[in-house]
């Protein structure tokens, strides 16, 4: 039983997607086997978690090859977090795609969206658990192939144009990461990252830090840290909401979660953490700065999720238990936050048919549960107590000041001003397009034009539920903020002993 | 482990003709220089495998003459990678031809911030045009070129 389940939210949605494709002709069928797909997957990835808390990583080598020979594949307590709340977040997402593709004759073919979509969670789930350093980037490339593909539906210009951005830098930055990996093959000899771990910390310094600071690179634009951001703000709000949640949420934290494992279990020892520790501060600052700036709500939330990346690299840069263990919990925190607003957004732009703030007013007095759902996970966003943001960003404090070095301490200095700056660009955001009477946002023809054929408040009733049940499991993450807590903290012993996923892949051998 | 110095070279150089022709502002070239970059790439990759031997099949090769067969996997699986990336590529700059944007346009806000256009102030006018000219929803351009009159001169602002 323990061999079965790794493997399976990597085939599950690949299966799905050729069953999809079958169907193309069928949206029925094909919204059935989705839906059933990613259940199933979220099934499995909490099965995996159960396991991996209780017995320790699960390792499958799968084809039965020797180790370090063939593809392994290992869960442990990281992987198996990360795998339940990607599993939610596409599950929830497609809930929320479903509901607004059959309720308008949306331009976007859908016959498509579904095939693509479940490639992307095969490739996403691939990169969480690969034991591989080569097998990372195979799944770092299927996710990156489906989410061009979803990014450019329909092909309008504006898609076009934002999908040449980021289909060149992502080629640029995978194209690294396989240099990379050259480069660390040749060095020792392997790529399987149990092995490695062991392999890295003898070759010389000099070549180990280059090999470090090549695939903080390319993790780094995937992530969207700061020098390497400024794709991100321009190429994700262009596409179709439920697309925009899943990348906001999902994707760049594929790309922490790359930097997360290989920081903690090939390059321990931190030869690079003060350059993190700067990177993180100017994303968080700059990322903020460039948030307060916007005038669309979809820009402010894009910019605040670059800035967000931040408060994550921090906890990984400081690299103590508290900071990682906080880190990880702001991941997942994170990924609920950033998917509930974006789909909140689309419910906007859906009943207003605008998101700009400038042409945005009286939604709560319109639509009182819109606001609601905005409010909530906006607040939870700038870390309010006692919600969860509150809770990772208190850990990460704490880690800074645990530390206690004059970089840690500016660290801590950035975090708490650009908390603050975040809340003061929702509350903006907040302020002009829920609470400012109706009749003085000015209206723009194209508003009124919507207005006319959508009739404001009609958003289908699937949607605002998938978006509710976002808000919601992010309030259950403050809820269950101690035991989940807990659970990252077990996870964070584990990624700086290494020792468990080290021994549990090679197993007895030398 | 010795590397063999022609393939690093044959590498080195697709790696810079491959960067020059990204940084164009054709989509073509972009995409010629993608796909150098990946061919250097795979060179390192095989570079990577150390010295060259025979086909590493097992009873025909004695196993101490062998080439290393993992850098070659690894190669095969990023030229089909590659390859289709190049085909949506192509697709994509065929799309963007067809709508009359072969090469990388400027970016609408960077013309605006550099022109030293005010953006909309709360309580602009907004009948004809307004921030959502700029707006990714919108057609970017048009609204530029149809006369954002209330901004200020963004025709001069161009370079």
């Amino acid at each position: 039983m323990t061999r079965v389940l790794p493997p399976l939210p990597v085939l599950l949605p690949l299966l799905g997607a050729a069953l999809t494709l079958l169907f193309g002709r069928h949206a029925r069928a094909q919204r059935a086997v989705s839906l059933s797909v990613l259940a199933a997957v979220l099934v499995v990835s909490v099965a995996l978690l159960v396991q991996a808390d209780r017995n320790g990583p699960q390792v499958v080598h799968v084809g039965d090859w020797p180790v370090t020979l063939g593809i392994t594949l290992v869960v442990d307590r990281l992987s198996a977090l990360m795998l339940v709340v990607a599993s939610t977040v596409t599950l929830g997402v497609l809930v929320f795609a479903v509901g607004q593709g059959t309720a308008s004759d949306d331009e976007t073919p859908l016959s498509i969206f579904h095939p693509t979509y479940l490639v992307l969670s095969a490739g996403v789930s691939n990169a969480f658990i690969s034991g591989d350093l080569f097998n990372v980037y195979v799944g770092f490339e299927v996710l990156l192939v489906a989410s061009y593909v979803l990014l450019t539906l329909g092909g309008t210009g504006p898609r076009i144009s934002a999908g040449v951005t980021y289909v060149v830098v992502s080629l640029l930055s995978s194209l690294l990461f396989l240099a990379s990996i050259g480069l660390i093959y040749a060095a020792c000899g392997t790529l399987n990252m149990a092995q490695l771990s062991e392999r890295l910390a003898e070759l010389p310094a000099g070549t180990r830090t280059m090999l470090q600071v090549m695939l903080l690179l390319a993790f780094g634009i995937k992530a969207a840290v700061f020098p390497l951001s400024a794709w991100l703000p321009d190429s994700y709000p262009t596409a179709p909401a439920p697309v925009t949640a899943v990348f906001a949420g999902l994707l760049t934290k594929v790309g922490v979660y790359a930097i997360l494992r290989t920081q903690t279990l090939l390059f321990p020892g931190g030869h690079v953490d003060d350059l993190l520790m700067v990177a993180a501060a100017l994303t968080m600052v700059v990322g903020v700065l460039g948030a307060v700036a916007q005038r669309d709500i979809k820009r402010v939330l894009s910019f605040t999720l670059v800035s967000h990346i931040g408060y994550m690299v921090f906890g990984i840069a400081v690299a103590s238990q508290t900071g990682v263990a906080s880190a990880v919990f702001y991941v997942a925190h994170h990924i609920m936050v950033q998917t509930s607003l974006f789909l909140v957004v689309g419910l906007i732009e859906r009943q207003a048919g605008t998101t700009s703030v400038d042409r945005l007013g009286g939604l709560a007095a319109s639509s009182p549960l819109l606001a609601v759902l905005f409010f909530i996970p906006a607040l939870n966003l700038a870390g309010i107590p006692p919600l969860s943001g509150f809770l990772g960003k208190l850990g990460l404090l704490q880690a800074g000041a645990q530390d206690g070095s004059v970089l840690a301490w500016s660290l801590v200095g950035a975090s708490v001003l650009t908390s603050l700056l975040t809340l003061f660009a929702v509350v903006k955001v907040w302020n002009k397009a829920f609470w400012r009477p109706a009749d003085q946002a000015p209206r723009s023809p194209e508003a009124q034009e919507a207005d006319a054929l959508m009739h404001a408040g009609t958003a289908p009733r699937v949607m605002v539920t998938s978006a509710a049940a976002f808000v919601g499991v992010g309030l259950a993450l403050t809820v269950f903020g101690g035991p989940l807590y807990g659970l990252t903290d077990r996870a964070a012993g584990d990624l700086l002993d290494r020792s468990p996923y080290v021994s549990s892949v090679l197993g007895g051998a030398p | 482990m010795t590397a063999s110095l022609a393939l690093v070279v044959t590498s080195v150089v697709l790696y810079s003709a491959g960067l020059y022709l990204l940084l164009d502002r054709s989509l073509t070239r972009v995409l010629l220089g993608v796909l150098l970059l990946g061919n250097a790439t795979n060179v390192l990759l095989l570079a990577s495998g150390g010295e060259s031997g025979g086909a590493p099949i097992y009873g025909t090769t004695p196993e101490e003459e062998m080439s290393d067969p993992l850098p070659q996997a690894m190669a095969l699986t990023a030229i089909v990678i590659t390859l289709g990336v190049a085909a949506f590529l192509l697709a994509m700059i065929y799309r963007s031809w067809r709508l009359g944007q072969e090469s990388l346009e400027d970016d609408p806000e960077d013309r605006i911030v550099a022109s030293g256009i005010q953006l909309a102030p709360d309580d602009v006018n907004y009948v004809g045009a307004g921030p959502d000219d700029i707006d990714p929803d919108g057609d970017l351009t048009d609204g530029l070129e149809d006369g954002l009159v209330p901004y200020g001169p963004v025709e001069e602002a161009r370079p």
